[in-house]
């Protein structure tokens, strides 16, 4: 009963703190999550078709984002760059600004996820069969509407395992903003959990908050999967 | 060369297709040394020469999907518009020749994530912006053509590879082309598939579609062909009516390969 009340959304209860602290973490893991694609897209992109010059930075982005602890990146690119940003501000004689929490936590995240998306949609980009993308060639199709209608659709099922766990790790990942003193799910239950000393009671109902994200988009990406490889016999019917 | 120049007067119909001084080199290997081609409308065009004599690279060279290293196309009288480096100049013009080119592959190249309907309606609908009911009725009565009606909402991997190749040629005729370019449309299929897909050719070549035709059938050649191209060193080695070619080949080298080939 005690618990029941300590998990109540009116106070004393600090359930409506964890449902906020939720709802930032799902901003933030959408929000990069997206932001990922984005980069990954275009860094897949330049991955296989870009120049020398290209395909070295790219090449040093993904190196370093996959060999530093992400907790180091984020500390880094949340202090670095928003420090970063101000000196900017202060030497062209402006204000200094607060960066938005969600802004900073979205970014920071999403050049983290861009650099693994880079890499699950490189490998589905190579898998798509050359023949189908030449038949587009063979038919006049412009490059952008063979990109969207031809291409993309191929790799769909093909970088959706890839994705899919991506996106776990982006929702995971926004715990580690808890560092930053960012007021997501993981936070928000530091907080509760530190002012009622109800370490357990809070820990246990933040792990089956993430444990249902994770369950519904488990199921969820499965069924966009079983959609993308529609025309596969293998998962047909 | 044993035959110094094209019968000239072979057709007096207006030309689709023209290849002049055709050269295509890969890195240092030299694939085609010059070589010429004119399919007025009508013609069938069968081209033939061992593996690796630059068959598919000449045919994948009229609509561009390979660069001349040197050479003209000319499309219905348009030459197409180049650059230096021998790329295709005007990516517009490029498309609109490529659209007027119905081109079927030896692997097929269905799209696998669309049904069959949906590959055939997919350009007439998102790249020449027809109604999509308009272009339905014409992939259904296409489809009906090549024996495929109750296939329409199958996905390729579901059909045989015959019913696949057929697929392929109602979805490049769904575009409503001047001219089709085979290459080896029977080549990766089973024995007992090939007749149904050479059926269909035959069909089209009966109606007086234009076409080129490359391929390793050589009794199919001699029967639907108007004209038959044999390639040999990066050259056309010897050409005329098929029952020239294969009745009195003049060159050694046919001789030998029609010997080679059964
Ligand atoms: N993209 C390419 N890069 C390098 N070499 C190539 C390329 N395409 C073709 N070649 C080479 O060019 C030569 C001619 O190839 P092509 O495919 O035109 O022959 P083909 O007459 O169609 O043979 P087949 O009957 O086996 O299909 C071959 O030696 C081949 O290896
Ligand atoms: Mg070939």
């Amino acid at each position: 009963m005690e618990t029941l009340s300590l998990l109540s959304l009116s106070p004393p209860g600090w359930g409506a703190t964890l449902l906020a602290g939720l709802w930032n973490s799902i901003l933030i893991a959408v929000g990069a999550f997206g932001m990922g694609l984005v980069l990954g897209t275009l860094g897949a992109w330049g991955k296989i078709h870009g120049g020398p010059v290209t395909r070295d930075l790219l090449a040093l982005y993904t190196t370093v984002v996959r060999a530093v602890p992400e907790l180091i990146l984020i500390l880094i690119l949340y202090f670095g760059v928003t420090d970063l940003v101000n000196q900017l501000l202060l030497a062209l004689g402006h204000d200094r600004i607060q960066i938005s929490g969600i802004a900073a936590g979205i970014t920071v995240l999403g050049v983290v996820q861009g650099a693994y998306a880079t890499e699950v949609l490189r490998g589905a980009l190579l898998s798509v069969p050359q023949g189908q993308v030449e038949a587009a060639r063979a038919m006049g199709m412009p490059p952008f509407l063979m990109a969207r209608r031809i291409i993309f659709p191929a790799m769909l099922g093909l970088a959706m395992p890839g994705l899919a766990n991506l996106w776990l790790i982006a929702t995971k990942d926004t715990a580690l903003l808890a560092v930053v003193g960012f007021a997501e799910l993981t936070f928000a239950t530091r907080q509760a959990a530190g002012t009622t000393k109800a370490f357990f009671t809070f820990f246990l109902a933040a792990g089956a908050i993430y444990l249902i994200i994770t369950l519904l988009s488990t199921w969820a990406f499965h069924r966009i999967e079983g959609w993308a490889r529609r025309g596969e016999p293998r998962n047909a019917g | 060369m044993t035959e110094a120049a094209p019968a000239p007067s072979r057709s007096a119909a207006p030309e689709a297709i023209r290849v002049t001084g055709l050269r295509k080199s890969f890195g240092p290997l030299e694939v085609l040394k010059g070589v010429d081609l004119t399919a007025h409308e009508g013609d069938v065009i069968a081209v033939i020469g061992g593996s690796g004599s630059g068959k598919s690279t000449m045919l994948r060279c009229i609509n561009f999907l390979e660069t001349p290293s040197a050479g003209t196309i000319t499309i219905a009288g348009e030459p197409v518009r180049q650059r230096p480096d021998g790329t295709a100049a005007d990516r517009r013009q490029i498309e609109r020749i490529r659209q007027s080119l119905g081109m079927v592959f030896q692997q097929f190249n269905l799209w696998t994530h669309k049904t069959v309907l949906d590959n055939l309606i997919e350009v007439p609908v998102h790249v020449l912006h027809q109604p999509k009911a308009e272009a339905t009725d014409r992939a259904m009565s296409l489809l009906a053509r090549v024996g495929l009606a109750d296939k329409a909402h199958s996905y390729p991997a579901f059909l045989s590879g015959g019913q696949q190749q057929r697929a392929a040629i109602a979805r490049a005729l769904c575009m409503e082309p001047k001219a089709m370019l085979f290459d080896e449309p029977t080549s990766a299929l089973d024995p007992e598939l090939v007749g149904e897909v050479l059926a269909v050719i035959r069909a089209l070549a009966a109606e007086g579609r234009t076409m080129i035709l490359v391929t390793h059938e050589m009794k199919f050649a001699r029967e639907v062909a108007s004209h038959v191209m044999f390639l040999a060193g990066g050259l056309v080695e010897e050409e005329g009516p098929p029952d020239r070619l294969f009745g009195a080949p003049q060159s050694p080298r046919l001789q030998q390969f029609l010997r080679s080939v059964g």
